[in-house]
């Protein structure tokens, strides 16, 4: 009962406001009115405030708005003396509310009260005002809201609007507003309602899907079938988003497995070495990143948007020295016996966490997007942000470095040499042990420049790496020891795969039935999508 | 049959066997009959804290079998061991009855607090005890077999198994942590009453369940024992240093293999049941792959391939454990243990045991004349 007086009134308010705007007339006269309504806050009661807002929304007046929102925030005051009202701006300066000019603060000002239902009303009378409003950003927000409520009685004020409006998008979306209250108009015209289907129809998205498919049922025939048509052609075009979307976000995520796998398809792919400290290498990359930060913040704030480019070849260089050590203090007596590397660098996971648990605490650590990696852009009916794009793009550039670098550099022929004869490459004169600890440190190396990348999108705590261990390994037996492309196809395969199957199943099931089909397709091709042939199978 | 117990128990393992049925004697004997002054009255604290050793001694002696004596490094058996206490803890939620927080006759708590109207059916069955009792066995041995069977037919080896038994744990993980997997999520199940009609809070039951545990690792033993003896034991240490050239030889390694991986996934469960009760609770963190994984140094550190090792390996590092994470010690721990880790692995490869009796070999075979060196050749792990 309430809320249907409340609605009756708000639309009463927009109404009044619509034809405020269309039938201003002479200046005095709106003046006149402004103050009269501008009197009605004076008694501070619920009531006569309620007719207060909706003659000031009605008078026109340029402060029309100034005074609502006061009125909105508790800084609307009264004189009770005078019976003047003024918007209280700071601690001692007031504006005469009438003229919008600095005025002194008289004794004793009292705030005009205001309840729920004139909040409602306020809400209601600001919408009004503000499909006039000059700043842009409240236009479309108005126009916007209005496309919700579908107000009839909003529509002249929508026409001055459309006619003055200059801005494409504001245009665009006041357009679409128009359509919207046309269309659950009862007595518009046939023509109008068919124009207005068409112009809900170019929308394209969810809420004007749920517009044109609630359409009253007494609706005229022509405009039921448009009505009808345009649903479907909407549905199937949202539907061919919704795809976009999730190859988008497969992409993503595969990006982020590949990152992280791809220090790992150097290490456990071609050296045959299993790295379980591999995940720690890039927690170390994401600290370093936190560490250039927190100095750049303390002594050049001006460098932030550059922190990243500094970050990633110190990560590069820490987590690759911190691999050569590894492979020089550990890993190298245990070559052959893969089972016991396998619990020697779990150790080692272990007391890499631990010291960075001890040196920055094991709470998240801050590490802040630079300029040019927040904010988004919109893609037709997807949302892009980003730091996600840099990190699709960063990826496929260091897997294309990396590839450049194991064919055209002699390092790289020397480390292709060496996993394929190391008997053969000694005798060539090969120093095999100082390639095995370059290329353990490259792979090293790589997931440290991984770290200062996921640093943008995860929580930098020393936890960070193992979440991405188990998946690494699993993206590069999949993908097929010993071959960079299968970690490539591997990556992005399970993270699109991931994604289609999220809405079905909900994430977590998701990612169970991910791991469940992994472990069928390891039964199925125990050495991965590209499998090496020939003797290095079985060495 | 008797013939190949007797042949099995040399003098380390009669020894062996004799420390844990007396332990599972006396340590109960001590705590109740003893008055609380007495100075060598081992308190309830005690008695429950080495019970739970004993339960994390029994899943190593699982391990070591299919590690040590067959080469199939699992990083899963904590999936096993959980799904073992699990089988164990939905008996005990179903012993709550109407003694719960919301005093319901039949569903456990969390199942109310979730608004469920009735008993999911796999929670059928598990007030009787002979039932949940068939389902600690049945469930991880199911599974073992099941997975097992793909993955030794398909010949997934080495480190490919122990990647893929890693994300079987971490997938049981993420799915027990559901709510509507219908194990009551991340809380798990808790708040135990009963076992057998007995309080598990009570002194004589928590001295009962510690002579169980002993009682079934002293069994757990013998079975070990009894198998890796045998012709059969020969047969999987074959495959574990050779299993190409034993195939060639017209053994069927995989039968060898998903027979021993199931029999250990079994143990595994029992251990878990075991465990369960004494702690008081069962929750998805223990299906953690870095469980299963602290559970394989349990059985690196005894020496891997010989069964007391694994047993003495569990306890002692859990031992450990408890001393440096109850302490001011405890931001350490970590540092220790991942330093026990990569310090087995370099420098003491064949573990305590495996040291110790290598070393005493080598020795008699000094002190006798040459030709004739000891019984049989040193276990040598080989991958």
């Amino acid at each position: 009962m309430r809320t249907t007086r409340d609605l009756l009134i708000a639309l009463l308010f927009i109404g009044a406001c619509a034809m405020a705007a269309l039938t201003a007339g002479s200046v005095p006269a709106r003046a006149q009115g402004f103050d009269a309504a501008l009197d009605k806050f004076a008694a501070d009661s619920f009531s006569d405030t309620e007719v207060g807002i909706a003659a000031v929304a009605a008078s026109g007046h340029a402060m029309a708005a100034r005074v609502i929102e006061a009125l909105q925030n508790a800084r609307l005051q009264v004189d009770p003396a005078t019976r003047k009202i003024y918007i209280r701006t700071g601690e001692t300066a007031v504006l005469d509310a009438a003229t919008g000019s600095a005025a002194p603060a008289p004794a004793e000002l009292k705030t005009v009260r205001i309840n729920n239902r004139l909040r409602r009303a306020i809400e209601a009378a600001l919408g009004g005002l503000t499909l006039l409003s000059p700043d842009p950003a409240k236009r479309f927000e108005a126009a916007q809201a209005v496309f919700k409520s579908r107000d009839a009685a909003a529509l002249a004020t929508l026409d001055a609007a459309i006619a003055k409006e200059t801005d494409g998008r504001i245009r665009r979306a006041l357009t679409e507003a128009r359509a919207a209250v046309l269309l659950y108009k009862p007595d518009a015209a046939e023509a109008d309602k068919l124009a207005a289907v068409a112009a809900v129809k170019a929308r394209g998205d969810q809420e004007a899907l749920a517009l044109l498919s609630g359409l009253p049922v007494d609706a005229p025939a022509r405009v039921a079938q448009a009505a009808k048509d345009a649903v479907g052609s909407i549905q199937s075009e949202l539907a061919m988003w919704a795809t976009v979307q999730n190859a988008w976000y497969g992409l993503s995520l595969g990006s982020v497995l590949l990152l992280a796998a791809i220090g790992l398809a150097i290490t456990f792919g071609v050296m045959g070495v299993i790295n379980m400290a591999h995940g720690e290498m890039v927690m170390i990359g994401a600290y370093v990143t936190f560490v250039v930060q927190d100095a750049i913040r303390a002594h050049h704030p001006g460098l932030f948007d550059y922190s990243l480019l500094i970050a990633i070849p110190l990560a590069f260089l820490v987590s690759g020295f911190i691999g050569i050590l590894i492979e020089r203090g550990i890993i190298r007596f245990l070559y052959g016996r893969p089972l016991e590397t396998l619990l020697a660098t779990w150790g080692l996971s272990l007391i890499l966490q631990q010291a960075v648990r001890t040196i920055f605490g094991p709470t998240n650590r801050e590490v802040g997007n630079p300029s040019w990696m927040s904010g988004a852009f919109e893609l037709g009916q997807i949302t892009v942000t980003y730091n996600r794009l840099w990190i699709v793009v960063f990826t496929l550039a260091v897997f294309v470095a990396l590839l450049a670098l194991l064919r055209f550099t002699r390092m790289g022929l020397e480390m292709r040499a060496v996993t394929q004869n190391r008997a053969m490459a000694a005798s060539m004169g090969i120093r095999t042990s100082r390639v095995d600890a370059l290329t353990f440190g490259l792979g090293s190396g790589i997931a440290g420049i991984a770290g200062v990348a996921l640093s943008q999108i995860d929580n930098v705590s020393p936890n960070l790496g193992q979440s991405y261990i188990i998946d690494s390994f699993l993206v590069v037996v999949f993908g097929g020891v010993g071959n960079l492309w299968g970690t490539l196809v591997g990556a992005f395969t399970l993270g699109i795969a991931n994604k289609f199957l999220e809405p079905f199943a909900g994430a977590v099931l998701g990612k169970i039935a991910i791991l469940v089909l992994i472990i069928l397709f390891i039964q199925k091709r125990p050495r991965g999508l590209f499998a090496l042939k020939g003797r290095a199978v079985e060495a | 049959m008797n013939g190949l117990l007797i042949r099995s128990l040399d003098r380390g393992a009669t020894a062996f066997l004799a420390i844990v049925v007396a332990a599972a004697m006396i340590v109960p004997a001590l705590n109740l009959l003893l008055p609380e002054t007495s100075p060598l009255h081992v308190p309830t604290y005690i008695v429950s804290l080495f019970g739970k050793y004993v339960c994390y001694a029994l899943l190593a002696l699982s391990i070591d079998l299919i590690w040590g004596y067959c080469g199939i490094l699992s990083l899963g058996h904590g999936a096993f061991f959980a799904l073992g206490g699990y089988a164990m803890g939905m008996y005990l939620m179903r012993q709550i009855g109407t003694r719960g927080v919301y005093a319901h006759p039949v569903l456990p708590d969390f199942m109310v607090f979730l608004n469920w109207k009735e008993l999911p059916f796999f929670w059928y069955g598990f007030d009787h005890f002979a039932y949940a009792a068939l389902m600690i066995v049945l469930v991880p041995g199911v599974l073992a077999f099941v997975f097992g069977w793909f993955a030794f037919r398909s010949r997934v080896t080495g480190v490919y198994l122990s990647i893929i038994t890693q994300a079987m744990t971490f997938a049981l993980m993420l799915g027990f942590f559901r709510n509507n997997f219908g194990f009551g999520g991340n809380n798990g199940l808790t708040d135990f009453k009963d076992i057998l009609g007995f309080n598990v809070q009570a002194d004589t039951t928590r001295a009962a369940l510690f002579a169980a545990s002993c009682l079934f690792l002293a069994l757990g033993f013998l079975v070990c024992r009894a198998l890796v003896s045998s012709k059969f034991g020969k047969v999987l240490v074959a495959i574990r240093d050779a299993e190409a050239r034993t195939r060639f030889l017209g053994y069927r390694a995989e039968s060898y293999k998903l027979f021993v991986f199931t029999l250990s996934a079994c143990m595994a469960g029992v251990a878990g049941a075991l465990y369960v009760p004494q702690v008081g609770i069962i929750n998805p963190s223990e299906f953690a792959p870095a469980n299963s994984i602290e559970a394989v140094i349990w059985v690196a550190v005894g020496g891997r391939g010989t069964l007391t090792g694994a047993v003495l390996g569990a306890i002692l590092v859990n031992y450990a454990k408890t001393t440096f994470t109850t302490g001011a010690l405890a931001p350490y721990w970590l540092f220790v243990l991942g330093g026990l880790f990569i310090a087995v692995t370099l420098f003491l490869p064949r573990g305590i045991v495996g040291t110790l009796s290598h070393w005493w070999r080598e020795r008699r075979a000094r002190g006798e004349t040459a030709g004739e060196i000891g019984g049989e050749p040193a276990p040598r792990p080989a991958e």
